[in-house]
């Protein structure tokens, strides 16, 4: 029996270990199972590191947990001998070296990563003009809502949040291999921003703005998740988002505009005063504008 | 020493009826041991409700919008069985918050710091029994509020047990039951934290130094520190968010944000400001949620190692360091969050530094295991797997305080994963361990070790294959009612369903628990005072133990872990053994 327990002991590294190399090198039945495929420099980094420390963790699952099971194999009470376990209360040398090259290990992950982070989260990109250097301003302001998504796009002035802005609701069209910048901000409860393929999440947060900014190498189709709990509709608080080549791009927004009549806009913009009550925002107000207005989309 | 204990009791002479002796023997209560069984029993009864709930989660998960079992009919009848999304969002925001304040936590302090630290230290009860009793009374408040929370609309809170504002001020009635119950769970573990720091402090039995007390005790001792600082805040912090429920004063509210048509707030206020709260408290708590289990562990594993503990003294600095580090971490949870992206450097780094300390306790287990003569009973295989399953629960804590890659993996089910590794496959496993080490102490009778172990053995298997298999969801959000509704999220279901076919089978056997429980409380063998041969000062009196706990007042001569010293011929040497 003591082998048996030793055997189970010993089957969690070999089983653990197994199926976390079968999801990172993508062999079935776990071939899709982590994490879909980067769109991403930015990603790629990120990938990297977590698969890093994802076999430097299985390497240290390996050495404890095979020791633990061996311990029982190997140390377990048969009842054939008399003789006592050891007395050994500690031991000052083994200790020290357990204590100092983890302490290492985990000293040199905490700098290395530092980079991404601040690659992902601290260096907004920049745009020089006339050699003064400035944030570079978003593309798209994201409002995040119970339980949508609405995107306003920078019209020709390239500005946010002014009266030229095009308005769009659960569907985000970017063009793939330009680095582009996102404000976001949210009209009632916390709301976070995930897209698993460019390893790109963002909470937005009642009462503060938040820019993203990210460059998609490949044109795909792939979904905005949230991924903060916003109430009952949460799960179905998704959106699409479009990588498109920079030509279909700008062919989509001309046909945005187009359909863009003033009339319309007034129908499903918020005023100013009205900025605050979700309510306003909704997708059927959005329909119901569109049916008033004789629009087909 | 029995007369003083009578003294400081309010325990008239147990004559009068059947009922008022029922009543002042178990609902006034002063004696430490029924105040650790009731902590006990109501936790037991609490881990089948919250169990529940996270079948029915994990239900949903695999069957969408299928017809529940049972409740389906039950509650949603007009659907066809059919739960609702907020109903779903009910479901684990109550199963997390029951399983956090209603079982480990009190099954930790609650029952087994009651229970053992004045058996442990040598004292005949608590500094305070009053105000233990108090402690226990103040759970029932907060029981109260839950179980009529369950009948307000969508059947209870629903903003997750973090409960973040703006979206907690404005869900149903529910929310405010559910913050009042906090607050009384909180001025529960207040009381009782107060009373286990004296007791420790003043109580110990002559010769019984700090450096001389079992790592149980030291577990409760660190745990109650963190108690008596963390809860403080929260507790603030609670009744601050319940003022902006019920009388609008906007602690945690921006300005002008309304929801389903309600009135704008007028702001001033800041949402983050309660995340910075929650997680002062929150990240402490999740080590009080630890610490006990891993100071029982360390006890039990001695004792079957038939070995001193490895590195003692290293163990009791490394538990200290977790509670000191535990403080300055709780932004690891605040990562995405919105908060100053520089600060969130800082609390990676003292994050990786508390794997540090966690590390030492895992190696220092291992040591004591190697060179021993392992004797795999029940208790120890449980305690053995908590350690195995803590490797993991730390390991995945690693991969998660690095900022880039929590990214990815927060608010995912990695998180899943990785929290039910350190509560699960960790906490619970000590304290089921911890149960069958001490069940001869608490009820004079040994539980059954076949079926003992038949237990373990499938509460550990079903356990990996309900937990390991979520650290591969890392792109499937939590709080989700139907993923699928993604279509990069289509092809989980199959693991889904096998998730959920384990978390079946692991409830199920639980019942195997409940009925060795049981069974062994009135049938089980008889134990005598010391049946696993151990060293502590519980085993030197009868059991269970009277009120007063020792029929001679004990006196310690050495630490707890002197097993297979050279200079005895038994292979333990009990803490008040003259040699
Ligand atoms: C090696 C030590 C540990 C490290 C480095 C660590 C790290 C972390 C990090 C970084 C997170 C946040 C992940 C996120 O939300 O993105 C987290 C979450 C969590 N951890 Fe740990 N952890 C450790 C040990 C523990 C222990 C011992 C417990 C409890 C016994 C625990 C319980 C939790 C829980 C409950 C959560 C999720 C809270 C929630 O969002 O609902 N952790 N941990
Ligand atoms: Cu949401
Ligand atoms: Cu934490």
């Amino acid at each position: 029996m003591n082998r048996f327990w030793s055997v189970l002991f010993l089957l969690v590294p070999v089983l653990g270990i197994a199926s976390i190399l079968m999801a990172m090198y993508g062999v079935a039945p776990l071939e899709s199972a982590w994490l879909p495929k980067s769109l991403s420099q930015a990603g790629d980094t990120i990938d990297q590191l977590f698969n890093g420390i994802h076999l430097l963790a299985a390497f240290i699952l390996a050495g404890t947990v095979f020791t633990i099971g061996w311990a029982l194999w190997r140390f377990s009470d048969r009842g054939d001998s008399d003789a006592k376990a050891l007395y050994i209360t500690h031991n000052t040398k083994l200790e020290i070296t357990w204590t100092v090259i983890p302490a290492l290990i985990l000293v040199f992950l905490a700098f290395f990563q530092m980079k991404s982070w601040a690659e992902n989260k601290m260096e907004r990109p920049t745009v020089t003009v006339n050699g003064v250097s400035s944030f570079k301003p978003p593309m798209v302001m994201v409002k995040a809502k119970r339980f949508g998504w609405e995107f306003y796009y920078a019209g020709d002035d390239g500005v946010v949040e002014t009266e030229d802005d095009i308005f769009v609701e659960n569907l985000l069209v970017l063009p793939a291999g330009e680095e582009i910048v996102l404000q976001m901000e949210s009209r009632d409860v916390i709301h976070s921003f995930y897209v698993p393929e460019l390893r790109l999440k963002q909470d937005i947060v009642p009462g503060m703005t938040q820019f993203v900014w990210f460059n998609a190498r490949e044109e795909k189709e792939v979904e905005i998740m949230c991924t903060e709990l916003c109430g009952w509709g949460h799960y179905m608080m998704k959106a699409d988002l479009n990588f498109v080549s920079r030509a279909q791009f700008d062919a989509w927004i001309a046909e945005q505009k187009s359909a863009y009549s003033p009339e319309f806009k007034k129908a499903v913009e918020p005023t100013a005063s009205l900025r605050g009550s979700s309510s306003l925002y909704s997708a059927e107000r959005l329909i119901a504008a569109q049916a008033d207005l004789g629009f087909e989309k | 020493m029995a007369e003083t204990s009578v003294e400081n009791s309010i325990t008239p002479d147990h004559k009068g009826n059947v009922v008022s002796r029922f009543v002042w023997t178990y609902v006034f209560a002063t004696d430490h041991k029924v105040i650790g069984l009731q902590f006990l029993f109501s936790s037991l009864i609490w881990f089948f409700v919250g169990g529940f709930l996270a079948l029915a989660v994990r239900w949903q998960l695999a069957w969408p919008w299928s017809d529940m079992p049972i409740f389906g009919h039950m509650l949603f009848a007009e659907s066809g069985g059919q739960m609702s999304p907020g109903f779903y969002n009910m479901l684990f925001t109550m199963h997390a918050t029951i399983m956090i304040f209603f079982v480990i936590i009190p099954i930790l302090a609650g029952a087994f710091g009651n229970y053992l630290i004045p058996l442990m230290v040598g004292a005949e009860d608590m500094a305070f029994p009053r105000l233990n009793m108090l402690s226990y009374w103040f759970m029932w408040p907060a029981f109260a509020c839950i179980i009529l929370s369950f009948f307000m609309p969508e059947y209870g809170a629903s903003a997750g047990w973090t409960s973040y504002p703006p979206l907690s001020v404005f869900q149903g009635d529910a929310q405010s039951l559910w913050l009042l119950a906090m607050v009384f769970v909180g001025v529960s573990s207040m009381m009782g934290s107060i009373n286990y720091l004296t007791t420790i402090i003043q109580m110990r039995a002559p010769g019984m130094t700090m450096f001389r007390m079992p790592m149980t005790v030291w577990g409760m001792f660190i745990t109650a520190i963190m108690q008596a600082f963390a809860l403080p805040v929260l507790t603030a912090a609670l009744l601050m968010q319940l003022s902006d429920r019920l009388l609008m004063t906007g602690f945690f509210l921006p300005e002008n944000i309304a929801v389903n048509n309600g009135v704008a707030t007028s702001g001033g206020g800041q949402v983050l400001l309660w995340q910075h709260l929650f997680w002062f408290y929150s990240h402490p708590a999740v080590y009080i949620m630890i610490l006990p289990a891993m100071g029982m562990v360390s006890d039990i594993i001695s004792c079957f190692s038939r070995k001193p503990l490895f590195g003692y003294r290293p163990m009791v600095y490394s538990i200290t360091a977790i509670a000191g580090l535990g403080f300055i971490v709780w932004g690891h949870h605040m990562f995405i969050s919105g908060m100053n992206h520089t600060l969130a450097m800082s609390f990676m780094v003292s994050t990786m530094l508390i794997a540090l300390p966690s590390g030492i306790k895992v190696f220092n287990w291992i040591g004591t295991l190697w060179g021993g003569k392992l004797q795999l009973t029940t208790p120890m295989l449980f305690c053995v797997g908590f350690v195995a399953m803590f490797v993991i629960g730390g390991l995945s804590g690693i991969v998660m305080s690095a900022p880039p890659v929590d990214i990815v993996i927060h608010d995912t089910y990695y998180i899943v994963a990785h929290l039910h590794y350190v509560l699960f496959a960790s906490s619970v496993l000590g304290v089921l361990g911890a149960i069958y080490f001490w069940f001869p102490k608490m009820f004079g009778r040994m539980m059954n070790e076949r079926l003992g172990k038949i237990h373990f053995f499938l509460t550990f298997v079903f356990l990996n294959g309900t937990f390991f298999p979520m650290h591969f969801l890392s792109r499937m959000p939590r709080r989700v009612a139907d993923p699928y509704i993604y279509e990069g999220l289509k092809d989980l279901l199959p693991l889904n369903q096998f998730m959920t076919i384990c978390a079946i089978g692991m409830g199920l056997t639980q019942l195997i628990f409940v009925a060795n429980f049981f069974g062994s409380m009135f049938f089980g063998a008889k134990a005598g005072r010391n049946p696993w041969n151990a060293n502590t000062l519980e085993w030197t009196t009868v059991s269970p133990p009277p009120h007063g706990n020792f029929d001679v007042q004990p006196v310690v001569r050495r630490g707890p872990y002197e097993y297979s010293h050279p200079e005895t011929d038994s292979d333990f040497f009990p803490q008040t053994k003259t040699s």
